[in-house]
């Protein structure tokens, strides 16, 4: 167990470095920084003076190595257009993305798993079918016009919820279900093929012989193990949430990371965008880490596999 | 090999295949799903390359005084323009026309370079193992966990958004998941018998690579591209909704969708139309894909 434990640690330290050190070089591949600080009509001896002093003459792995020590310290670098420090900005914001993403997730496995379970045990019933349908058609539309639709439909027309902004119950409403509900139809066509899978497995058959309520079979002995692949499933796209929340959160003047992250991009705040994206990128791996630790309790088979 | 025996040999390789492709079609035919995305994602298909002889409009052109008007149906409406027109008179079927063009294009020639970028490093990978496997691994457990929509997007504000750099930046964001799967495959087959008969004879390992192992792979990234095909549509949609599409004035579903939205008081058709659009096509494609995981590779089955 140790050594899994171990195994996941290493896992996360070198997929950070590996991020920290694209981030680094997608800066010098946006053109020359010390160009974007300086007013336009700046000489060539204050470029250079600049330069100098910001170690920018320094070979490429020296800068590196400097970035991934300031980086260590949480000094991200600056903002551009803000003039704060970038990490700051992005701390700020970060909970309504949080918020948003978590919302999403909520809702998307509080509708599925039940739709998944009723699809695989009535399988072929008009349940199964029309939640499956359901699903595809939820796979099928792009979550932003999905959002469109929303505020077309409970804002525009019936006008009983609010287009855009943060605060309310109301306004996290559509966002999350826009968000969701792909990730929705993904986990009820997941859950039904897991339940499917689990169901002609023989520890089941071993309870309903020994007269086991169907529905203890099915809460205790068949879904507790189809919530394994789910768990890691949604692991993976609770990290791609947070990074995925860019255009929702648009469409919605959310008041989060991805929207800062956009405005960053067409304001050409670079410093900006490099570090809202290793700090995503670093909440992506530790959830990563978070999950396959909920795995060595749901599944202790693991880390058993692991160390042999 | 004498040349007519590798003139057989080739004939027969190529019978295989196409006993193979015979196999999957008849296994779709049987799938009232797979069929009916097929025949709609054929229909969608045709309809992008030919549609310019049936309703030759031009999709720029302004007609200022018919501004905003609702499609055929709808009270106000006309025939002139079936689907009605935008903020600047423009007409609306013929844009989103135009604009599946760009969805279709970039979908299939993005899914077509992560294809090929994948499968290499795939094969790499699994075939050979030791350093360079996991070099290729680490660097994709890299690409897994950076956030996927950022990183197009600022690759895409610095080199621009011409439609090249858009199906390369989103073919060259999406290998992992095909090396991985074809990395899994290599690695169960390498260890087959027919690999091992071939290499006891002294097959060189590029030939070993191509002609035994990679057409076993071939079922897993067909289902696996299909999907992709599908997700591509959408993340570019959503970079032309974000600006970051085709440059204008190529009309795209996705800017189509960012425009109308202002006027989404007065023009519900110009937020809804380009969408459904982009749902149908996805829809056929879903479709397509799921009919093709169950006849090619039931293994597959939780994508």
């Amino acid at each position: 167990m140790g050594r899994y434990i171990l195994k996941r640690l290493w896992h996360t330290v070198y997929v950070a470095v590996g991020i920290s050190i694209i981030s680094f070089f997608f800066i010098h591949l946006s053109g020359d920084p010390v160009m974007l600080m300086l007013p336009p009509d700046a000489t060539k001896t204050e470029v250079e003076t600049l330069r100098q002093q910001l170690g920018f003459n320094d070979p490429l792995y020296v800068q590196y190595g400097r970035f991934a020590a300031r980086a260590l310290q949480g000094d991200l670098g600056v903002s551009l257009y803000h003039r704060v420090p970038a990490l700051s900005l992005i701390l700020e914001r970060l909970p309504a993305s949080l918020e948003l993403a978590g919302a999403a997730m909520l809702i998307a496995i509080v509708v599925s798993v039940p739709l998944g379970v009723v699809s695989a045990v009535k399988r072929g019933s008009v349940w199964d079918v029309a939640s499956m349908l359901g699903a595809l058609f939820g796979l099928s539309m792009p979550h932003f016009w999905l959002g469109i639709m929303l505020i077309l439909l409970f804002s525009v027309t019936l006008g009983w919820l609010p287009t855009s902004g943060r605060g309310t119950l109301a306004h996290l409403v559509m966002p999350a279900i826009a968000l969701g509900l792909s990730l929705m139809a993904m986990f009820a066509r997941l859950t039904r093929s897991v339940m499917l899978e689990v169901l002609n497995q023989d520890y089941v058959r071993t309870a309903r012989a020994k007269g086991l309520a169907e529905r203890l079979v099915i809460g205790k002995h068949a879904l507790k193990n189809a919530l394994i692949p789910l768990v890691t499933v949604a692991g993976m796209q609770f990290g791609f949430l947070i990074g995925g929340t860019v255009i929702i959160e648009t469409v919605f003047a959310w008041p989060g990371v991805g929207r800062l992250v956009v405005q960053a991009i067409f304001s050409r705040d670079y410093p900006l965008v490099q570090a809202a994206v290793l700090v995503l990128a670093v909440i992506f791996v530790l959830v990563n880490l978070a999950v396959d630790l909920v795995y060595l309790y749901l599944d202790p088979r693991i880390s058993y596999l692991e160390d042999t | 090999m004498s040349p007519a025996a590798v003139q057989t040999e080739r004939f027969r390789d190529l019978r295989a295949s196409l006993r193979l492709w015979g196999e999957t079609l008849s296994a779709l035919r049987r799938s009232p799903g797979a069929v009916a995305g097929g025949v709609l994602l054929v229909a969608i298909v045709l309809t992008s390359l030919s549609f310019q002889w049936v309703y030759p409009r031009d999709p720029l052109a302004q007609d200022l005084m018919a501004r905003l008007t609702p499609p055929a149906w709808q009270e106000g409406g006309s025939l002139e323009y079936p689907l009605g027109t935008d903020n600047l008179g423009r007409d609306v079927l013929v844009r989103i026309l135009y604009g599946s063009r760009v969805s279709l294009l970039v979908g299939f020639a993005a899914v077509l370079v992560a294809c090929a970028a994948g499968i290499l490093l795939g094969l790499v990978s699994g075939f050979y193992g030791g350093r360079v496997d996991s070099l290729i691994m680490r660097v994709a457990d890299v690409f897994m966990a950076y956030p996927f929509m950022l990183l197009t997007i600022s690759v895409i504000a610095v080199l621009g958004n011409s439609i090249l750099n858009l199906i390369l930046v989103l073919g060259l964001s999406d290998w992992v998941t095909y090396a991985r799967t074809i990395r899994g495959s290599v690695l169960s087959l390498k260890e087959k018998e027919f690999v091992l008969a071939a290499r006891s004879v002294g097959t060189r390992n590029r030939v070993i690579l191509m002609r035994h192992v990679f057409p076993n792979v071939l079922s897993p990234i067909l289902v696996l591209a299909t999907v992709r095909v599908a997700n591509i549509i959408i993340w570019e949609s959503g970079l032309s909704f974000l600006g970051m599409g085709v440059p204008p004035p190529m009309p795209t579903w996705g800017r189509m969708l960012a425009e109308g939205r202002v006027y989404i008081t007065d023009a519900w058709w110009l937020v809804t139309l380009p969408g459904l659009a982009i749902m149908l096509t996805i829809l056929s494609i879903n479709l397509l894909g799921d009919g093709l995981r169950d006849a090619l590779d039931p293994r597959l089955r939780n994508l």
